[in-house]
């Protein structure tokens, strides 16, 4: 009789399910963090101040009871081990799920509906590549027109300027991939969690999808409008 | 009906396998997936070649045995069927059929068609009981049970350990499996004592026996022939973490 392939894990993040855990708290912490970041994005629809005004604040949050840019500071901290520790899972998830398939099916036939489903992993990874790339551009200024040493709505508004046209069409790729990974990505954080059930299935596939659709819509609009000159 | 088959062929574990072709010719649409099988085999067998091996027992659906997938899929493309149920009526006059083994690390190769599935026993084996004096059968309401969980208790007990979940799952996962056994047993009073040692042992034995991890694609229950659902994952989850919540 054959034996066990594997050593059985010996600890909670050496298991298959203790990695989805891990998975599905900090994709939770990167989804709170995205719906801050498109409600901070839409204050360009006010006014540039506003805007600027706003970029000023998450840095003096809570001053003068704690230094400058404390609350900041613990928010970047805590998304850098969010996207260290989702992508290490899935990594490892990736590759124990490769290990258990050696032969390759010559006709496989996908059975259940969902695209979004099939390209998790391919997703990750283009979001992953996006987010540098928005951090050059945005954050550190290293390619946007502007540099660093501009305020953050001119950095914005000259880098979805439309002779940069090819600066917006890659926000609404990576956009729309985060819009997919997180159709599933949602609504399976709940079922890995042990939340969803068959009553509250339907209602949390279908707030997975809104979910999804809402930042999406929230993050292109700002790009897309300031492409097309309604902000400027 | 004429059939052109392509075959997984593979003389042993050690064997490297490969795909044969056979034109099988006046086969009955009332046939069952497993009768034409027969009919090609005995026909192998007259010619002095060696017949394709598959697994197979009650051929009414309810043993687990036969498994094979059909043109890509765990069991055909018919939905909550076993290859044994599933009748060449479905198929096309003509059609060029892919029979391939369940292809899983865990599930080596035996033979041709029949792979070994002794996993899920050792996964059984590490939690998949209650220790109680079973004795003969209890009256009926001596232990109250809610009717809902009853139900679901009894959606989870219907499978019938075929592995089509791991077949069909592209990480080679046996959540769904291990989730029904899990499920059946945690949610009837007889399974409460043993409820987080349970899904703990037999989940750590799942990945021990090297089945991949669940991404919750939804594969598995769509081509289950018993439809188990996949909320059972939701509640193996929910065992698993409060086990190690301890």
């Amino acid at each position: 009789m054959k034996k066990p392939t594997r050593k059985r894990p010996r600890g909670f993040l050496s298991s298959s399910n203790g990695k989805k855990a891990v998975m599905a708290v900090t994709g939770a912490v990167m989804v709170l963090f995205l719906i801050g970041h498109m409600l901070g994005n839409l204050k360009i629809f006010i006014s540039k101040d506003s805007f600027n005004e706003y970029a000023h604040a998450l840095r003096t949050l809570l001053e003068p009871l704690l230094p400058y840019r404390t609350l900041l500071t613990i928010v970047e901290i805590a998304l850098v081990l969010s996207v260290v520790l989702h992508m290490w899972a899935a990594i490892s998830l990736s590759r124990r799920a490769r290990s258990a398939r050696p032969v390759k099916y010559v006709a496989k036939k996908s059975q259940a509906t969902g695209y979004a489903t099939h390209i998790m992993r391919f997703g990750g990874l283009t979001i992953a590549l996006f987010v540098v790339w928005h951090l050059l551009d945005l954050t550190f200024g290293v390619v946007n027109p502007k540099g660093f040493d501009s305020t953050p709505a001119d950095r914005m508004i000259a880098g979805f300027d439309p002779s940069r046209w090819w600066v917006t069409l890659i926000y609404l790729v990576a956009v729309v991939m985060v819009g997919l990974h997180l159709r599933h990505g949602v609504w399976s954080a709940f079922q890995t969690l042990g939340w969803a059930n068959r009553d509250r299935n339907k209602a949390l596939r279908l707030s997975a999808g809104l979910l999804s659709a809402v930042l999406v819509v929230g993050f292109l609009a700002p790009p897309l409008a300031i492409m097309f000159g309604v902000v400027q | 009906m004429n059939l052109t088959l392509r075959v997984w062929r593979q003389s042993g574990p050690s064997d490297a396998g490969r795909m044969v072709t056979y034109r099988v010719e006046e086969v009955s649409p009332d046939m069952s997936f497993l009768e034409m099988l027969d009919v090609l085999n005995e026909r192998l067998i007259l010619e002095g070649d060696d017949p394709i091996a598959f697994d197979h027992d009650c051929r009414e659906g309810i043993c687990g045995m036969c498994g094979m997938v059909i043109n890509g899929v765990a069991h055909g493309e018919q939905r909550a069927t076993t290859t044994c149920q599933l009748h060449m009526r479905h198929f096309e006059d003509n059609a060029t059929i892919t029979i391939e083994p369940w292809r899983a690390a865990p599930f080596p190769v035996v033979k041709d068609l029949v792979v070994d599935r002794s996993a899920f026993d050792r996964i059984i084996q590490a939690g998949g009981f209650v220790s109680v004096p079973a004795g003969s059968a209890p009256d009926a309401h001596s232990v109250p049970v809610r009717k809902e969980d009853a139900d679901a208790a009894f959606d989870a007990a219907t499978c019938i350990g075929c592995g089509a979940c791991v077949a069909a799952c592209p990480n080679g996962s046996a959540s769904l499996f291990t989730a029904a056994k899990i499920t059946h047993l945690s949610l009837l009073p007889q399974g409460q004592p043993e409820r987080l040692s349970r899904a703990k042992a037999m989940v750590d034995q799942m990945d021990a026996e090297g089945f991949g991890g669940c991404t919750n694609t939804g594969e598995c229950t769509a081509v289950c022939p018993k439809g188990i659902p996949l909320d059972t994952i939701a509640q193996m989850n929910t065992d698993y973490l409060k086990a190690n919540a301890k």
